[in-house]
């Protein structure tokens, strides 16, 4: 996809005082806010993030990330729940179940392009979610309840939400840092160029289907790592993480942030968390809201607001 | 009654039928798909609901209006079919010089609103609609007794994809279609309304998805969520029918319906998954698709 | 002097932020044979887009009898008689020899019928039913032309026919040209074959950088010899 949104490289003294800045709002956020709903932004941000790799550097829009979501929640569930790993251990097997998962609907997807690369992973996480539906270790309509938080390294007790909090805060700095650095790699610059121009990046000597491949297994695995945190947070895994549905829910967050740009999924997801919690007190139909935001968007608005706001900076 | 391979043949023939029903919807939306993906380079994922639409406007006939089946047959694609007109003059046309995958976000977004908006009037569960009275009733083939309705359905959706196919393939409306396929702009300088054709052609295919809701009715119930999970089979059966062909999504719908219905009665666990597993395979060995041409 | 059939002037036109055309000016008198020529790059083909409303970013005038063009939509074009035969040809992979050829619509009275085609291009009658692009590179030129003629348009717009076409077949359109001009057709046609076009056309006009740099009657021609030189590169 051409909306791209391009920013400056590297670091300097208003983006270092910036990200402070931004630390200690992150930091001082829970005395203000409730620490789950927090959580519950930072999960999504990481997932929306996740996601935006794919479509913002490498220009492949995936309609079933929810498959490594909701897939890595179980897996995580299930890791700390029945075979009672601590928490770093449950929340590494969904990411690597996410990866494995990538690994897959990714080869085959690959295969083809544009259109028919969407197509076929929502046809392939819509066969995940039937197998979820049906497998006895997903806990079908209930899922997986009651997961338990645990000690993190045996020292943090990640049933005071604090903590946890803290903790979760650190896995989205953690995953927002490595897709910062995968982005502007070199690694990075090859995505870039296929985007932009894949038969010649084909012409130049690239394998471009492996990096292709790699981008998506990094993206799925990033989603899984959003997944299984969240499976921890919530201490539930359900069907509602890996629906074509919530496909969907990533893909607007990301839209309506900004695709290809760093901060775009995390403000969507921060926008799409807080209409969803303000919306469900209301009588409005939160599916209804949704799709009027996508049409919007799509029609009048494709930069997303943090794209729209670096274009109109770079206009001044 | 003799089993086949160990199963009954009343139930062996009982799913084929029922096999073969889905195969019928699979075909008719592929179809619509295809149709609209040629000339518009637009998959429309708002397919699912405007079946539903279809289904519903039918119901709301006869709810309301007292209008009946046969009646409804017409009026409910055609009424589906202007809000495809509104959708594409008003909305769809503003993408077409973009990447076609904001076509696909925007079909999606309606989609999700219109779903969203029958959900909440209507709710989750069903309302059932009977078949009129000239097709009610069942046949007994011998083997298995075939319910007439359903045996409708087939032959009704069998007939409409080979007229939809004909008039495509063999008549001149059909060759100028093709034709804007291809190069819309020199049809254009030609003096056909190439913006105009591109109306009717969404109207159509959308049409088509209401026609095939409203044959649906009186089979599974009338549901704000029947054409959601409906509409992502329908893709898997497009990715691996290709949609170069207007024969083979036809032949791959009917053909993945029985697959199904055999699946159902060999291995039942399975029949959810199996149209997605046979995508996997075709991508693997054919990824154009049966019928593809690479786009 | 009558009036012009197709009168352009100060046609300016561009492609997205490339300004291409920087003032085009030219008459085109019903019954004439008028060649646009120039180097590659030098704004013919898109000259011919423009009047046909192809290109979409256009400005100044464009009329084609009596009918301002730059008013009028893209789709009704060829409705002021006007039959466009591209560069490329423009033979549809996906309908047969019989539906290209019908496919354009008439646009007037006095087009010539199937039987008169089929008499003036045997081959195409007899690979009617074959699909279109299977079709030699020289019967597809003569289908392209065929299926305007068939509309009944006064003005053929034809955007180097000859390109890339056996000698023998060259003669052939020449004569073909020659045949439509002698029954009263207006022809614009673009040609990098300036052989070709010194046999058919009454007057060329030279293109260079997207404007008319020179015009050349027929009876010019020896005179105005190291004019055509200079700007073709002959």
């Amino acid at each position: 996809m051409a909306v791209i949104g391009r920013e400056a490289e590297g670091l300097n003294g208003t983006r270092i005082a910036a990200a402070l800045a931004v630390a200690i709002l992150a930091l001082g956020a829970p005395y203000v806010l409730y620490p789950v709903f927090l959580m519950k932004l930072l999960c999504f941000a990481l997932f929306a993030c996740a996601f935006n790799l794919l479509i913002g550097y490498v220009g492949l829009l995936s309609f079933g990330h929810a498959a490594f979501f909701g897939g890595a929640a179980y897996v995580s569930a299930h890791a700390a729940k029945v075979w009672g790993w601590p928490p770093e251990l449950a929340i590494l097997a969904g990411t690597a179940a996410a990866a494995t998962l990538g690994l897959v609907i990714g080869f085959l997807a690959i295969r083809r392009q544009g259109i028919y690369f969407a197509m076929i992973t929502l046809a392939l996480s819509q066969m995940v979610f039937f197998v979820a539906l049906q497998a006895p270790f997903t806990g079908g309509e209930d899922g997986i309840q009651s997961v338990p938080q645990g000690r993190l390294f045996g020292l943090f007790d990640l049933s005071d939400g604090l903590t946890f909090y803290h903790v979760v805060l650190a896995i989205f700095a953690i995953g927002f840092f490595v897709i910062w650095r995968i982005v502007h790699s070199p690694f990075g610059q090859i995505l870039k160029a296929i985007r932009e121009n894949e038969p010649r990046a084909i012409s130049l000597g690239y394998r471009v289907d492996a990096y292709k491949l790699t981008a998506f297994v990094m993206s799925a695995a990033l989603a899984g790592l959003a997944g299984g945190t969240k499976a921890l947070v919530f201490q539930l895994a359900s069907l509602t993480d890996i629906q074509w549905q919530m496909s969907g829910e990533v893909i607007l967050m990301t839209l309506l942030g900004g695709i290809g740009t760093m901060l775009g999924p995390v403000v969507g997801a921060g926008l799409v968390v807080t209409l969803e919690n303000t919306l469900a007190e209301s009588a409005l139909p939160v599916t209804v809201v949704t799709g009027a935001i996508f049409v919007v968007v799509v029609l009048l608005f494709r930069r997303g607001i943090v794209g729209e706001i670096a274009h109109w900076l770079r206009r001044k | 009654m003799i089993p086949l391979l160990g199963i009954p043949t009343q139930v062996l023939f009982g799913q084929l039928l029922l096999g073969l029903i889905n195969g019928s919807f699979y075909a008719l939306l592929s179809l619509g798909l295809a149709v609209i993906f040629g000339l518009l380079n637009v998959i429309n994922f708002a397919h699912g609901v405007q079946y539903m639409l279809g289904a519903f406007a039918a119901w709301l006939l006869l709810t309301n209006l007292g209008i009946g089946y046969w009646p409804a047959l017409v009026l409910a694609p055609l009424l589906v079919a202007l809000f495809g007109i509104v959708l594409e003059k008003l909305l769809l046309s503003r993408l077409y010089r973009l990447d076609p995958l904001y076509g696909l976000l925007l079909t999606f977004g309606v989609a999700l609103i219109l779903e969203g908006l029958f959900r909440s009037w209507y709710g989750t569960s069903g309302q059932p609609y009977s078949p009129p009275a000239m097709l009610t009733g069942g046949v007994n083939l011998g083997f298995m007794v075939l319910p007439i309705y359903r045996g409708w359905v087939i032959l009704a959706s069998a007939v409409i994809c080979l007229a939809t196919w004909f008039v495509i393939e063999k008549t001149p409306l059909g060759a100028t279609l093709r034709a804007a396929t291809e190069n819309p702009v020199l049809v254009q300088a030609f003096g056909i309304n190439v913006p105009r054709m591109i109306t009717l052609t969404y109207a159509f295919g959308v049409g088509l998805a209401g026609l095939a809701g409203v044959l649906a009715a009186p089979v599974y119930q009338v549901s704000p969520l029947m054409g959601s999970n409906l509409i992502i089979v329908v893709f898997a059966v497009v990715v691996i029918g290709g949609m170069g062909s207007i024969l083979g999504a036809i032949v791959t719908g009917f053909a993945l319906g029985i697959f199904e219905g055999l699946t159902k009665v060999f291995y039942p666990p399975a029949s959810n998954i199996v149209v997605f597993v046979i995508m996997a395979v075709v991508l693997l060995i054919r990824p154009a698709g049966l019928f593809g041409r690479e786009r | 002097m009558a009036e012009p059939l197709l009168h352009v002037r100060g046609l300016q036109g561009f492609y997205g932020e490339s300004h291409v055309l920087h003032g085009v000016d030219l008459d085109v008198f019903p019954g004439e044979t008028v060649t646009l020529l120039g180097r590659n790059g030098a704004g013919k083909t898109t000259t011919l887009r423009a009047i046909m409303g192809i290109l979409r970013r256009r400005q100044g005038t464009i009329r084609m009898g009596g009918v301002d063009l730059m008013a009028t939509p893209p789709h009704r074009v060829a409705r002021a008689g006007i039959g466009y035969v591209p560069e490329e040809r423009g033979i549809f992979a996906s309908l047969s020899v019989a539906e290209n050829l019908t496919l354009p619509p008439k646009v007037a009275e006095g087009g010539m019928s199937l039987a008169e085609l089929h008499r003036l291009f045997p081959n195409l009658a007899e690979r009617a039913s074959s699909q279109g692009t299977k079709l030699s590179g020289g019967e597809q030129q003569m289908l392209a032309i065929a299926r305007v003629l068939r509309t009944g348009v006064r003005l053929l717009l034809l955007d180097e026919p000859t390109e890339g076409l056996a000698p023998v077949i060259v003669q052939r359109i020449g004569e073909l040209l020659r045949t439509l001009k002698a029954q009263g057709m207006t022809i614009l046609l673009v040609e990098q074959n300036f052989r070709f076009a010194s046999t058919l056309a009454d007057r060329h006009y030279l293109m260079e950088d997207g404007r008319v740099v020179g015009e050349i009657r027929r009876e010019e021609m020896a005179a105005k010899m190291d004019l055509l030189h200079e700007t073709l590169g002959v």
